[in-house]
């Protein structure tokens, strides 16, 4: 029997877990998916938990329920990958060896590494939304917050999902005036980039809707401390923001072993191959989705576009055939604006998201780069394609390499 | 792209003077493009661009703050303080390497 090990039952792991099991042979090959506890998260509902919307139900399924017949499912906690013996050890003892390892341990919001994050005042005037406890410890402090400034803030990139803050900036804005309470409220989006965000047309599309919002935005913010008892985050450059209520994204970070298996990078991302996800130091390793360095977006699409890659590359590594399939950074993301809209932006490792239609030029029938009711119900729908065709390893109707058809560069000159 | 003259060599910059030449970059340009931007070269900083200069090839994109940091040793607190204001960009720029892009 040939051993696949794929560390992580996520996005990825899960999704590719599923479709090779239906392209490997029972009789040659074991497929174990490792995790360390039982639930998966559908991460994309979190962002709608503390508004206490509708779109946050159905958030978490047990893993076993979304793997196929004939994945096996192991909880433990990942110690160390041996890559020269090809064993992963457990914290508990335990080992399992590999004869292919595949690394989807995601990446994971890390407040210890802020100074002042953590402490009496953490899910209490300073909350984060990327964890299920902490999107439902938010959801208390939002109903009980009756006034003031709140501040929306990002550590520093790479992060999970980069237009959530964004959206949650703009569902912040849009409940606050459902509530007819928008003018007792003060937001203020702090960034450490030098524009709303970090691709420029859609830096300014978003940006505008920042300002339409009267949203305020500090750039070029590179927080050194959170001063938790005076209630303001402290820059570098000894800049202050003063806030009533922080929504902090913090520094995102791979798993600790990455690193102890000296096979990360700064931030324990696994170092890979940008068109074949294969580790650059160990041709029988593989990351994908979160754990990885690809220079994209760290994105559930982003994990599904580059498995139907991983998963054709691999049956042609195991043969000793050459890999054939290049993945193309291809990402897309639906952005949530409030009051029933959302936009849409589609882009890979070369061309930056643009205006247009997608998936079919002229009939979209979703919009790019313009808030419409079509993108957010595709938003809403996107949590049953996710449970029933994503993770199942089933194909989605819409193309794995990045397409321009219906896309236009708008007419304005963009500096870059 | 533009052509300019510095340091007696001809460079070649994009639209926000970043060299677009790995190649075309030495340590005597570095001196006049650090000049440029009123900064005059210690030790601290050349520790700090020769890191840079030797991790660009192998990793493939100009160093984060974070990265330059946790592997040559160089707080982020004394970049700021080496490169004030916009450190991640200014440094790139003494380095003759890519502005820094943020992931999207």
């Amino acid at each position: 029997m040939r051993r696949l090990l794929i560390l992580g039952g996520g996005t990825a792991g899960t999704t590719v877990a599923n479709k090779l099991r239906r392209r490997l042979a029972f009789d040659e090959w074991q497929i174990t998916v490792i995790d360390r506890d039982r639930d998966h998260l559908y991460q994309p509902g979190l962002l709608f938990v503390p508004f206490g919307r509708d779109e946050a139900a159905d958030l978490v399924r047990p893993r076993r329920s979304v793997l196929r017949n004939g994945v096996q499912l192991l909880f433990a906690e990942v110690s160390v990958v041996d890559p020269v013996r090809k064993v992963v050890r457990f914290a508990d003892g335990g080992a399992a060896g590999y004869d292919y390892l595949v690394i989807a341990t995601g990446t994971s919001p890390r407040p210890d590494q802020t100074p002042g994050m953590l402490g009496p005042e953490w899910r209490r005037s300073i909350h984060d939304f990327y964890s299920y406890d902490g999107a439902f410890a938010l959801r208390e402090a939002l109903q009980s917050f009756t006034g003031g400034r709140l501040v929306v803030h990002v550590v520093d990139q790479p992060i999970k999902c980069p237009v959530a803050p964004l959206e949650f900036a703009f569902l912040a804005d849009a409940y606050f005036r459902e509530h007819g309470l928008r003018d007792r409220f003060e937001i203020v989006y702090v960034t450490p980039l030098d524009a709303a965000f970090t691709k420029p047309i859609a830096a300014r599309y978003l940006g505008r809707m920042l300002d339409e919002r009267k949203i305020r935005v500090v750039t070029d913010f590179m927080v050194e401390r959170v001063d938790a008892e005076q209630k303001m985050l402290v820059s570098y450059d000894d800049r202050e923001v003063d806030y009533d209520l922080l929504v902090t994204v913090p520094l995102n970070m791979g798993a600790d072993f990455v690193a102890r298996s000296g096979l990360g990078d700064e931030l324990n991302y696994v170092q890979v191959d940008k068109h074949t996800m294969q580790s650059v130091v160990h041709p029988d390793i593989f990351a994908i989705g979160d754990a990885n360095d690809l220079p994209t977006s760290k994105a559930g699409s982003v994990a599904h576009f580059s498995s139907e890659v991983f998963v054709d590359n691999f049956c042609e590594y195991v043969e000793g055939r050459a890999m054939t399939h290049s993945f193309d950074g291809h990402a897309n993301c639906f952005v949530e604006s409030g009051g029933g809209k959302g936009l849409l932006i589609d882009f890979n490792y070369d061309t930056e998201p643009l205006p247009g239609h997608f998936p079919l030029s002229r009939i979209g029938p979703l919009s790019l780069l313009r808030e419409t009711k079509a993108n957010h119900w595709g938003k809403v729908a996107f949590r049953w394609i996710y449970w029933h065709l994503l993770v199942r390893g089933r194909r989605l109707p819409v193309p794995t390499r990045m397409s321009m058809s219906g896309k236009h560069r708008p007419n304005e000159e963009v500096r870059s | 792209m533009t052509v300019v003259n510095l340091a007696d060599a001809q460079i070649h910059v994009d639209s926000e003077g970043f060299l677009t030449e790995y190649s075309e970059w030495t340590e005597a340009l570095a001196v006049q493009l650090a000049a440029q931007i009123g900064i005059q070269l210690t030790d601290e900083h050349w520790k700090v661009l020769r890191f840079l200069r030797s991790d660009y090839p192998a990793h493939g994109e100009t160093a984060t703050l974070r990265r330059v940091s946790t592997l040559a040793g160089v707080p982020v607190k004394q970049l700021f303080t080496l490169f004030p204001g916009k450190p991640a960009k200014k440094m790139a720029y003494v380095a003759g390497l890519p502005k820094p892009r943020g992931c999207v």
